[in-house]
Formats: C-alpha cells, structure tokens, sequence
C-alpha cells in the first residue's frame, strides 16, 4: 500500500511536471556592473511576462571573453541558445555558416512579423549579410558622441564645434586658454577610423566595407583625409588641445569627469554611467565633428556596441522560447526601460517614439544625440564593416596610434604598418572560411 | 648492495599507467594537436579550414611585432630573472646574519609568496595609477613624467618591478636554507683563513650556494617567460595597445582575443621549442659545471 502511494505520488509528480514544464533557454552576456543588474531585469521580466519559457543570463567577462566562451561551448556541442557578440567578432560570428540562425529567419520560422524599416536607419544593417538579411539582433547599440562640459564650453565663451575646422582654430584654444585639456577621447578606432569614414562619407574597406565577403578584401585606411586627422591630432597633442591616457577606456574618460577636459569623445551608451554620477559639472552632448575640407555633407554614424544570435543546433521548442524572448526584448516598453536605463539606442521606431512622447529628452536632450546620430542621411559607406580578425585590427591600430602620440613613429609609418599588417590578417581570415 | 625488483614485468608498469595516462591526456595529446593546428588556418567555430603548410610559422617570423616582443621578453627575462636571484640572495645573506627577532624579519620577507600573480599587478596597478598611485608620485617627485599604459618604457619597468617583487620572496625561502645548510665548520675554517667578508663569501659562500642558484635560475626563467602572465594582462587593463608584451601574452591576444587558432598554436609550437632548447642548453652545460656535494 505504501509502495502504491509512493508510486502514484512519483507518477502525479512527473505529471505536474509535464503540464508545467517551463522550456528553459540560456544567454551569454558581457555586460558587468550597473549593466549587468539591467540585463538580468530583462530576463526577470520575461520570465514573468509568461509562464512557458524561462531565460536564464549569465556573465561571461569581457566582449573577447564571451565570444571564446561561446566558440568553446559551441564546439562542445553545449552552446547557449542566446550569445552576445560585439560588433569587432561580427565577421567571425557571421561568417561561421551552421553557428547561429539568422534572427530574421528565426522570427519569421515561428510566425513573428518582421519588418527590417521597424529598425532605426543606423542600426539595420551593421548585423546584416550582403544581402540585408539581419543575423543578428542588435542589443547594445550605441554610436560614438561628443559630450562637453557646459560650464567649461561657458567659461572658454564657445558653443560645441560642428567641425574639426571649428575645433581646431576656435574651439581648443579657447578652451586651452581657460585652463582645460580641449579634448580627451576613449576608443581611437572606433571613434576615429570607423565612425570617421562613416561620418566622413568614405569608404572603409573594399568588397563594399566588406560585407561581399572576406576573399580579397582591403582595409583602406591608407588615406590623405585620415592621415590628415591623425597629423592634425598629434598636432593638437603638441599644442595641449588633446591629451591621450593610453588604450584603456576608463583611463581617458576619467579626467573629463574630475572636470579637467572640455570635451570628451565616447559612446552614447556613457550616458547613463555618467549621469548616475555625481559630476561637478552638467554635461551635454552633440554630433561628432566632420572635416569641412573633406565633405559637407557629412552623414550618420553606425552601431557599436553587441548583437545577440540565436545559437543553432538547439530544438525547435527552445528556438521558439528564444523567438519569444527576441520579440519580448525589442517590444517597445522593454527598449525604452534599456534605454532610459543605460543610454544604449533604442532599436526601434516604435521605442523611439514612445520615449519622446514620455518626454525623456526633454528631462534629458543628450539621451537623444546618439539615435539622432544614427538617423541622420545614409549612404553606401554607412551600413558598418564586415572584416575577420578585426579585433586584431583595432590592436593593431591601437599600437600604432599610441606610437603616434608617444613619438615613437611618425603617421606616415604608422598608417604604412597599418595596411599592410590588417591586410595580412584579412587574408588570413578569408583562408578560415574555405 | 642488494637490488630490489618486481618478480613480474607488468607490475610497474601497471603501477606507471595512472601517470603515463594524466601525461598523454594532459600534456602530449594537447601538444600533438596544438603542433597539428599550426599548419591549419581555421574557423574558430570549427566549420572552415586550410592546410597552409608553414605559413603560420613564415607569418611569425617575417613579422617585425613578432620579432619586438620576443626581443622584449628576452630583456625582460634577463632583468626579472638578475634583480630576482640578486636581490633575494643579499637580503637571504643578511638574514642569515640576524640574531634577534630573526624569525618577524624572515616572515615579512615572504609572506608576499602568498600574493597571486594578477592580484599582485592589481596590487600594482593601483600604485601606478595615473592620477594618484604613490609609486607615479613617487617617480614624479624626482622629475620621471611616469605615466602607466601611455609609455611603454614606464609601463615595462612597472611589469618588471612587480614581477620582482613577487618572486624575491621565493628565491629568498631557498637561498636562506641554503645558507643554513652550509656547515658551520667551512664557515669557521675560511673564518680563519680569510679576514674579508666580501671574499669569504665569493670564495666559499657562493660557490657552495651553487646547486640552490642552479636550481633558482631555472624556476626564475620559467617563471619570468610563463608564470608573470596573469601580473602583464593585468597591467596593460586587458588592452595590447602600444604596451609591451611578452610572447606568452602574444598567444593569448592572438588565440583567446582574436581566434586566431593556427596562429597562436604556431606560436605555441615556437615556445615549445624555446623551453626544450633551454632545458637542454641548461643541463647539459650549466650542470656540469656545478658540483653537488
């Protein structure tokens, strides 16, 4: 009789089991500290938002970190559904075909709507195939801005520069003059490479920034306008317009948040670090500056920041808890709370208005500076770049312009290793992908 | 003298397997495949490859980066690996010679052997920060603009410092039981012979301390190429940038940052090599110079 109730309790269990099993998914992240806390909020809220799917986040280190953390697990066969990747592993994660399922795929497999236009101009494609398919859903995206220092732009007498021209004869030496660096910056490549091309209007890479795929392509950094940059950049290091505190982000960023710079060069997703600080400033931000000399018609910056793919090799069941999920975290609400919380861009229209209609960027015009950015006029030289081993790149390009500005190689030499050592490395990635 | 033996011939080496096992699966097997790797260019997620032949290894060495950071980690281990064995060896000498609270002095020297590489460069990454570190303030007060991840001067000798600092202890540990095991007898003797310390301690000293420096000058090479790896990522913030970096670093930004597979594999292969090359070198002509007693 005992065994008999045992039994039929076993059975009952498995039973209620059954009718409310939660289909768990999994996501591999790099988002630590105040990040972090946001992300697991996310998925708390999915996970309340429905009773079927239960997502579990979880911190793997850096960028670099999670993505070797994810390759690993993936040749393990014990991938994550979800992956976090960044917008320099873009390449490999894409250009490894059977790793992950395109997003747009995935959504219109399991019968969501997906309309490519319901994404900001700047973020559509930068996680797209040469086709304009999207593989991966931008998550984190964020565009490199000018923040300033309202009280020190004051009290040197001038407004944000609109050009580097502005920056260079009027804007630095009056901010030099009133006792500031004139200018700090946190990521050169990014920042000033990637983002100037696109502002800038030029081209980045051949193979059409090389989303054509990886055979053959070139880096084309090697040019008169960005050497210019960099020569007038080491010039105004020499002047004390610009100070450079090394590679490290934080390292650059510091300095204009004890208020000894007048403007700092970072991402819009500073802002809501920046502003959960108790500055002894206010600070503001606006568009990047363009040479007048090199165009004037300067045009929109693309995403950084990450991307999450839908790892493959995962059951139907679960791919249609990670389809939820993707529908649950683009849904304009959850954008907006992202939004507000960390300065990342939304990723839609739908989550971009609602901000505005709740009136955030009147509490806070520079929360709006990055998405602006983004919508501003595209061109063919704006989607992103496509290129392997580009974390590499940007180290090889960190060294050479730290060089630059230590003075131990001039930028005529340092653009020279740049080409031919970023060359080298794309070849060598094209030949992975046979 | 009677010789012990087994009576059967599969008893050792049944008793052998258990460490022949952990060898193959830990060490031999990973190498044979990191050496198989090297001639490859691969996807890191494992979907696309390319036999390259010697590529991987034509790359490293036509590559003037490649050739900076091993010429980097060779001054490197030559300056970690003197001012280690030196410094350790003077304050060994000096402790041997304190009678009073012997047993404080010697513990404060090494208590910083607890000290785990990257707490140790975090350890060090504050002192040098670039707005407030002491050891900056220091540097600056006599005019030395130090500045931690701009220059790679200053950030090289922050690497060195720290690494320094971390190993004395260890080195002292040994040298001070070398000392002590000297006997008393030698010491009296050339006490009688010889009335300056300096030369009792190059003439006999040293000379009877050889087996432990022997022995010390390996661990600090292997320690100063390998073991200071967790003291430089922590040092240059995770950022290669214009820092100095020592080839074991080299593989770790290459493999594990970039995917790069046949190309980290193939500097493995190369640092292989150089840890053969040197235990050879070492034992064949080191040793034979150094009599054990």
């Amino acid at each position: 009789m005992k065994k008999l109730t045992l039994g039929t309790a076993a059975a009952l269990t498995l039973m209620a089991n059954t009718a409310f099993a939660e289909t768990e998914i999994t996501w591999w992240h790099g988002m630590g500290g105040a990040l972090g806390d946001t992300v697991n909020e996310i998925a708390k809220g999915f996970n309340a938002s429905q009773d079927e799917y239960k997502i579990t986040p979880s911190f793997k280190g850096t960028y670099e970190e999670t993505l070797t953390a994810g390759i690993a697990a993936f040749r393990a066969g014990e991938q994550p559904n979800v992956l976090q990747v960044f917008d320099a592993g873009a390449a490999t994660v894409i250009g490894a075909k059977g790793a992950t399922m395109a997003v747009q795929d995935l959504l219109e497999s399991n019968g969501v709507e997906f309309n490519i236009e319901d994404y900001i101009s700047g973020v559509r494609y930068f996680y797209a195939d040469a086709d304009g398919k999207m593989i991966g859903m931008p998550f984190n995206s964020s565009s490199p801005v000018m923040y300033y220092n309202v009280q020190a732009l004051e009290k040197a007498g001038v407004t944000p520069p609109k050009t580097w021209e502005e920056f260079q004869t009027v804007t630095a030496p009056a901010l030099k003059d009133a006792g500031y660096v004139a200018m700090t910056q946190s990521h050169l490549p990014w920042v000033f490479v990637e983002n100037f091309m696109s502002r800038n209007d030029m081209p980045f890479a051949t193979n059409d920034n090389g989303y054509n795929g990886a055979e053959g392509t070139k880096i084309l950094t090697n040019t008169p306008e960005l050497k210019a940059h960099f020569t007038a950049m080491a010039d105004w290091k020499e002047k004390g317009y610009f100070e450079w505190f090394g590679t490290g982000w934080g390292d650059n960023q510091t300095p204009f948040e004890e208020g000894k710079v007048g403007i700092w060069f970072g991402s819009s997703g500073s802002f809501g670090g920046l502003s959960k600080q108790d500055l002894p400033f206010d600070f503001s931000a606006t568009y990047l500056p363009y040479w007048e000399s090199v165009t004037t018609e300067p045009k929109q910056t693309f995403i950084g920041g990450a991307a999450l793919f839908a790892m493959a090799g995962k059951s139907d069941e679960e791919n249609k808890a990670t389809t939820e999920f993707f529908k649950y975290l683009t849904s304009p609400e959850v954008q907006y709370m992202w939004h507000r919380e960390t300065g990342y861009v939304p990723i839609t229209t739908a989550a971009y208005d609602m901000a505005k209609a709740d009136g955030h960027y009147d509490r806070f015009p520079a929360a709006e500076v990055g998405i602006q950015q983004l919508s501003l006029e595209a061109s063919e030289n704006t989607r992103g770049y496509r290129m392997g081993f580009y974390v590499q790149i940007r180290d090889v390009m960190n060294r050479e312009f730290g060089r630059i500005f230590t003075g131990e190689t001039s930028v005529d030499d340092a653009f020279n290793a740049i080409e031919k050592e970023a060359n080298e490395l794309l070849a060598r990635f094209a030949k992975t992908q046979n | 003298m009677k010789r012990a033996g087994f009576t059967t011939r599969w008893l050792p080496i049944l008793l052998l397997l258990p460490q022949l096992a952990v060898i193959i699966v830990f060490f031999y097997w990973p190498a044979a495949q990191a050496v198989q790797s090297s001639f490859y260019l691969e996807d890191p997620f494992g979907f696309g490859s390319t036999f390259v032949g010697l590529d991987n290894y034509t790359y490293l060495a036509q590559s003037a980066e490649y050739a900076k950071i091993a010429r980097f980690t060779l001054v490197f281990t030559i300056l970690v690996t003197f001012f280690s064995l030196g410094l350790a060896l003077l304050l060994a000498v000096k402790a041997d010679k304190v009678i009073r609270g012997a047993k404080s002095y010697r513990t404060l020297l090494m208590w910083v052997y607890a000290v785990a590489p990257p707490v140790a460069g975090f350890i060090g990454l504050l002192m040098f920060n670039q707005s407030w570190g002491p050891l900056t303030e220091l540097a600056k007060s006599f005019g030395w603009d130090f500045a931690l991840g701009v220059n790679s001067t200053d950030t090289a000798a922050a690497m060195v410092l720290v690494s320094v600092w971390k190993q004395v202890p260890v080195n002292f540990i040994f040298f001070l039981s070398g000392l002590q095991s000297i006997p008393k007898s030698v010491r009296e003797a050339a006490l009688i012979d010889c009335s300056s310390a300096m030369r009792r301690f190059w003439d006999v000293t040293f000379p009877l301390l050889a087996p432990t420096g022997f022995f010390l000058l390996i661990i600090n090479i292997t320690y100063a190429l390998f073991d200071t790896f967790g003291i430089v990522d922590v040092l240059v913030k995770g950022e290669p940038g214009n820092n100095p970096l020592t080839l074991v670093y080299k593989v770790y930004v290459d493999g594990f940052r970039g995917n790069d597979m046949g190309g980290s594999s193939a500097q493995s292969v190369v640092l292989m090599v150089l840890v053969l090359a040197l235990t050879v070198v070492q034992f064949r002509l080191v040793e034979r110079r150094i009599h054990y007693t």
